[in-house]
């Protein structure tokens, strides 16, 4: 099982090694970085100055080996347009990508899965039918529609949300929340519902068409047949048997949660790494793109770990097969 | 109504019907069902695939799956009648009055919890005592179906045991709040030929120190013979015969008996080749008018076609056939007869 364990963080690692090989390839290939940082009144010896800073002269492998080193360490370099460290930028950014994410991703776990049991076991039922009716809007609609959707029903016609920006921040020093201000919760209610729907109603229909499955499975029945309480029936055998391919696919939507973010924040003028991202991309701001980048696929593989190991953790065939195996 | 018996029978079923509503009308898998078990006693259940025996169990611990339900009749478990229990009352009685055995053991069983997970959860469903009581109870009932090593096997999954270990397994589940009635489902069928002897002997050894009743439903002629006092024998959803085990098997009353034991290696000992009976049991949605047998019957007359369908009074309470079969001469009789309409 610890070779099954470190195995996969050696996938874990390998796949961020050429994440990275990409994200430092837009350094030298796409743009010049010092045309960008560089105004149209410059001396050759400045351009000189700042190449030698950028370590731009180094070998390929050098300047490589730096970048991965520096990204360890969380050092991206300064931002070509704002001139400060991206690392500095991106932690102002952070919180309330994470917040937003966060709230989006409870939301879409919770009712996803809660209706997801609920339309399986009352299969048929009104309600089942009308939240597998409604769930149809949500995979159908595109993101960014849902979010104008929602500014326009409930911030121009009813005005009762905002529909842009974060409200009011508390600053706790390393991290400002919205979440202690009434202003902040209100500003969070259509940007988290535009970026969890599609992920909740995704999870709800896996859950439901799993959890019909595994209803009808003999040990579902041996356990009525012990007279076991619905609930346990349900929760715990027919729920903890269909974990694995849920876990599975919440674990992937989490991931798209963040990288969706990008086209809600747009829609909300939400300040969070999403907003960011985009207006380095019009500004051809690489060290941001790059550790934008970077944090992207950290987190990727980061939940596709736990999520690997989630499943030792669910099945014991698979912790005697994982130690079997090498 | 005459006066109660000192001691009930621990299954007693009254003209229990089941009805599976399609949408080509309503199909009645178990029809006009009635018989006794009593405390202690073996009722083996047999009857070719889809006869209705599995309906039966079903229906008794309340779990057809629908659109199957019961449409009729009576179902007395010690004397208190069940069938119009309300779903949590119901719920308390399965597993803790009437356990239950299916087929098989690989799939009955949770994958992902360990056995003595399963037995406790079982347990504390219906008796009031402590995860450490319950604990030691859940070794206790392993040990009693022949684990060995109990103490330390029951941390144990599933997939560590081999099929015939699940099985006792399940029966442990089965037993362990102290059912008055089991039913096992073909508790063998899906095991290895050389454990199922076993598994069988363990089942009735149990149930006899117990004094439970058991419906053991089966294909497996031999098993009957061996295990049950009675045997009840199904075709389409009907009763056919009914009677003491050894008197059904050598004196068979039914043709469809007489041809049931003929095929079967077991019971049919001597009989140089085995017999079919011709053709197959009519499905649910065309039964014929008059004896549903009567179609692949040897014996078959013309008022067997006419005369709506027998039932078990036609021969005083043993078979549903107008014309049972003399009990001198039995099943050879009905062999050599169908042999002859076979040609
Ligand atoms: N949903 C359904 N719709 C129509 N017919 C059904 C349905 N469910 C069961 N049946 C029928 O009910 C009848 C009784 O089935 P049952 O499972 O009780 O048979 P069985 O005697 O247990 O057979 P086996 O030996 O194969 O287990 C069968 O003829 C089957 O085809
Ligand atoms: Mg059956």
């Amino acid at each position: 099982m610890l070779a099954y364990v470190l195995r996969r963080i050696g996938q874990s690692v390998l796949v961020l090694l050429v994440t990275g090989l990409v994200a430092f390839s837009m350094f030298r290939f796409v743009g010049d970085p010092v045309d960008n940082m560089l105004g149209q009144e410059r001396t050759q010896a400045d351009v000189e100055r700042l190449r030698d800073r950028l370590g731009l002269d180094e070998p390929f492998a050098v300047q490589y080996w730096s970048f991965l080193t520096n990204a360890a360490r969380g050092d991206f370099g300064l931002s070509y347009r704002q001139g400060r460290p991206v690392a500095e930028i991106i932690a102002e950014r952070l919180p309330a990508t994470l917040e937003l994410a966060a709230v989006s991703a409870v939301l879409a776990v919770v009712l996803g899965v809660a209706f997801g049991i609920y339309a399986a076991i009352r299969r048929g039922g009104w309600l089942a039918n009308a939240i597998m009716t409604a769930s149809l809007i949500g995979v159908s609609l595109p993101t960014f529609l849902i979010g104008i959707l929602l500014i326009w029903i409930f911030s121009v016609e009813l005005g009762w949300l905002p529909s842009y920006g974060r409200g009011e921040v508390v600053d706790l020093g390393w991290w400002s929340t919205g979440f202690l201000t009434a202003s902040g919760l209100k500003a969070l209610i259509l940007p988290a519902i535009t970026l969890g729907l599609y992920q909740m109603t995704l999870i709800m229909r896996l859950v439901r068409s799993e959890m019909m499955e595994a209803l009808g499975q003999d040990f579902v029945r041996f356990a009525r047949a012990r007279g076991l309480p619905e609930r346990a029936v349900t929760l715990r055998h027919a729920l903890r048997n269909v974990a694995v391919p849920v876990i599975t696919v919440t674990g992937l939507q989490l991931g798209s949660i963040i990288a969706f973010a990008i086209i809600t924040e747009t829609v909300f003028q939400w300040p969070g790494v999403g907003l960011l991202f985009i207006n380095a991309v019009q500004f051809v701001d690489i060290p941001i793109m790059a550790a934008y980048l970077m944090g992207i696929s950290v987190m990727f593989v980061g939940i596709n770990l736990v999520v690997d190991l989630s499943y030792l953790a669910i099945d014991p065939r698979l912790r005697a097969g994982a130690g079997g195996r090498t | 109504m005459s006066a109660p018996d000192p001691v009930p029978p621990a299954l007693e079923l009254r003209n229990l019907r089941v009805d599976i509503p399609t949408r080509r009308g309503t199909l009645r898998a178990v029809d006009d069902v009635s018989f006794a078990i009593a405390p202690g006693e073996i009722l083996g259940v047999v009857g070719e695939s889809g006869a209705g025996k599995s309906m039966t169990g079903n229906a008794v611990i309340g779990l057809l799956d629908p659109p199957a339900r019961i449409a009729g009749g009576e179902v007395h478990l010690n004397g208190r009648r069940i069938d119009t229990l309300g779903r949590g009352a119901l719920r308390r009685i399965r597993g803790a009055e009437i356990g239950m055995v299916f087929q098989d053991p690989t799939s009955s069983l949770d994958p992902l919890l360990t056995i003595g997970d399963q037995l406790v959860e079982t347990m504390r469903a219906h008796l009031d005592i402590s995860g450490k009581a319950a604990r030691a109870r859940a070794v206790a009932a392993l040990e009693e179906v022949g684990i060995p090593g109990a103490r330390d096997r029951i941390d144990s999954y599933p997939f560590q045991f081999s099929g015939g270990m699940r099985q006792r397994v399940v029966i442990a589940l089965a037993l362990c709040a102290e059912p008055s009635l089991v039913i096992a489902d073909e508790p063998t069928t899906a095991l290895d030929v050389s454990v199922q002897a076993q598994i069988i002997a363990l089942l009735k050894r149990l149930c006899a120190e117990r004094g439970t009743a058991v419906m053991l439903v089966t294909h497996d002629m031999g098993v009957i013979a061996e295990t049950a006092d009675r045997v009840l024998v199904m075709y389409a959803g009907r009763m056919a015969e009914l009677g003491p085990v050894r008197e059904v098997i050598d004196r068979a009353r039914h043709p469809y008996t007489a041809g049931l034991m003929a095929s079967t290696p077991a019971a049919s000992r001597g009989a140089r080749r085995l017999y079919q009976i011709p053709g197959a049991m009519p499905r649910l949605t065309d039964l014929p008018e008059g004896c549903p047998f009567h179609p692949r019957c040897p014996k078959a007359q013309e008022d067997c076609r006419r005369v709506p369908r027998p039932t078990l009074a036609a021969d005083g309470g043993r078979a549903a056939c107008l014309h049972p079969l003399d009990p001198e001469r039995g099943a050879e009789d009905v062999a050599r007869a169908a042999e002859g309409t076979a040609r």
